[in-house]
């Protein structure tokens, strides 16, 4: 079992519109693997399917077969609670949950287990540290989550979605939100990780690809038109397609996105 | 230049300036005239004896607001002792678990509810509520719970406290509903998502993160219910049995505030001093329905601003 997810023919509409085309690609173990590709072209949807949060929205409809370490995730059997707590989900913009750091964290380890208090303290202490924010946080564990910067709310998400053990993390663009200095740290974060999760990466920002990503899937209008590794990918592009959007040279809709040309100013202060 | 087409709107543009001050005036002039008219008894009585004072008769010039008072809260905490979990869980399943369909048929239903004339539950309250708790709910609860005096009573009818505090909780029920319905709805959805992410469970989600981020709104929505219950008349006034004493228990007879006022302002004017405690009556009764709904709409205000 080296590939903990894999798809085949998978496709997804919301009502009349094709989010996603006959997707099969495989996600590598303990590898980031970044999904890209301009706004709306079904990579976040792709993300969601993965964890089954899109089934929360109405009128989705799913075909295909999705695997998680082998099992057909949308099978009828399938237990969607420890499914998802295999993975632990960053999101585009950090949303602490209603109550303390510490509590925070010690979210779901109080589901999924039943601990002493002790234990579940060392764990908590464990876990912020795994994500960074311990020495920022240590005397202020009982304060409120939304009174943490974005970026620390960020990494409290990572220290949280850590804390129920998960084998895969799942980020859906998780640093588009911040500034550049945190979103470095979660990179890093991301990148010490990888030797024990494997970890799937949402992001628009190509530079952050190049930065980080072992394996390339590149979705557009939700069909893969390239999916191997980032060497392969960013080096020697099979399609004409992936060449263009690499270099920047997109259709010229991308670029009058916001986004898009955000990417284009990092490029450019880069010196790239 | 002035046109008649700019004319008619300047015209227009300072009758609804005017309008609109006049109706905020309203409220103000309430206040001062319901103020102005009560001093008198409050000159003549210390405030504590009005409030404190369990002896009501005007004719002898005891005018003790107690029984009232006490009546009043009696049954507005019976009725959001009934409603609140009623309503949140309204809430809570029209938010989080109802079908598109059965959501659009059910929230109808409520404004209905919430618009129909209070005379009609006061009789319905008496048709049905009073006999209900009269020839049912007393008997059973003496029988069985009789021990403990919450539960006793030598009033014989069901014109009693529980069946006042029944029919308003039935009355202050759409309205808290549809309140608490649209905090909930307004928790952002990535906010439900981040716990089901962790492999939270539905009811572990809704329990633990929406609850507890839509709580003041929660809170809001329980006010509104709570200054609706207070200031209630004729509905109360129909099944409540209008007994001058203050209830112990359940099942006892009791008399509220707006009803003492609607029962007797106009009446009996010749005895002094009746008609100005009246009015300070009602001036309680609205200082205190005001403050509930600024509470409520100050938060209110306060959530939509933070989902910005």
């Amino acid at each position: 079992m080296n590939n903990p997810i894999r798809t085949n023919l998978l496709s997804v509409s919301y009502g009349q519109h094709q989010a996603l085309n006959d997707v099969s690609i495989e996600i590598p173990a303990r590898k980031i693997t970044a999904i890209i590709g301009p706004s709306g072209c079904g990579k976040s949807t792709l993300l969601k399917v993965f964890n089954r949060l899109l089934e929360l929205n109405d009128d989705i409809i799913i075909s295909g077969e999705v695997f998680v370490d082998g099992q057909d995730i949308y099978d009828k059997g399938v237990d969607v609670y420890s499914l998802r707590k295999k993975m632990g989900l960053l999101p585009q913009k950090p949303f602490p949950l209603p109550m303390s750091i510490f509590e925070n964290v010690a979210y779901g380890l109080k589901i999924h287990n039943h601990l002493g208090k002790g234990k579940l303290e060392g764990l908590v202490e464990h876990y912020l540290k795994e994500a960074s924010l311990w020495d920022e946080v240590k005397d202020r564990l009982h304060a409120h989550a939304a009174k943490l910067s974005i970026g620390q709310q960020q990494r409290l998400c990572l220290a949280r979605g850590l804390a129920i053990e998960p084998e895969i993390i799942l980020g859906d663009e998780p640093t588009s939100a911040l500034d550049p200095f945190s979103a470095e740290r979660i990179e890093r974060k991301l990148i010490e990780l990888k030797k024990r999760y494997t970890i799937v990466v949402v992001t628009h920002n190509i530079q952050q690809a190049i930065r980080l990503a072992d394996y390339v899937v590149f979705l557009y209008y939700g069909k893969v038109v390239e999916a191997d590794t980032a060497d392969k990918v960013f080096k020697s592009p099979q399609s004409l397609m992936t060449q263009a959007y690499i270099k920047g040279e997109f259709l010229d809709e991308v670029w009058f996105d916001k986004e898009a040309r955000l990417i284009n100013k990092v490029a450019q202060g880069e010196g790239i | 230049m002035l046109t008649k087409r700019t004319i008619k709107d300047i015209l227009a543009k300072h009758a609804m300036f005017f309008l609109a001050c006049a109706v905020s005036l309203l409220v103000i002039f309430i206040f001062g005239g319901l103020f102005f008219k009560s001093s008198t008894i409050l000159k003549n009585k210390p405030l504590a004896e009005l409030l404190f004072s369990v002896d009501w008769h005007p004719s002898r010039g005891n005018f003790g607001f107690a029984p009232f008072i006490m009546g009043t809260i009696w049954v507005t905490v019976v009725a959001i002792f009934l409603a609140v979990p009623a309503s949140l869980l309204t809430a809570i399943f029209l938010a989080e678990y109802a079908h598109k369909k059965i959501r659009g048929v059910i929230k109808p239903v409520l404004d209905l509810l919430a618009g129909i004339s209070p005379v009609i539950f006061g009789v319905f309250g008496i048709l049905v509520i009073v006999p209900f708790v009269g020839n049912g709910l007393k008997p059973f609860c003496e029988k069985f719970l009789g021990f403990i005096p919450f539960f006793r009573s030598d009033n014989f009818t069901g014109y009693s406290v529980l069946s006042a505090g029944i029919v308003l909780a039935i009355m202050i029920f759409p309205t808290m509903a549809q309140v608490a319905e649209e905090v909930v709805n307004s928790v952002p959805q990535e906010t439900r998502e981040s716990s089901l992410a962790l492999g939270a469970t539905k009811w572990e989600t809704i329990k633990y993160v929406v609850v507890k981020k839509a709580g003041a709104g929660i809170i809001a929505a329980i006010i509104l219910g709570l200054s609706r219950a207070f200031g209630e008349t004729i509905a109360v006034l129909m099944v409540v049995g209008n007994v001058i004493k203050v209830p112990h228990s359940l099942f006892d007879a009791a008399y509220t505030l707006p009803a003492l006022i609607a029962n007797n302002y106009g009446e009996m004017m010749s005895i002094p001093l009746y008609d100005s405690a009246l009015l300070l009556a009602a001036l309680i009764l609205l200082a205190v329905t005001v403050f509930f709904n600024i509470g409520a709409w100050f938060i209110l205000l306060r959530i939509e601003k933070s989902y910005v």
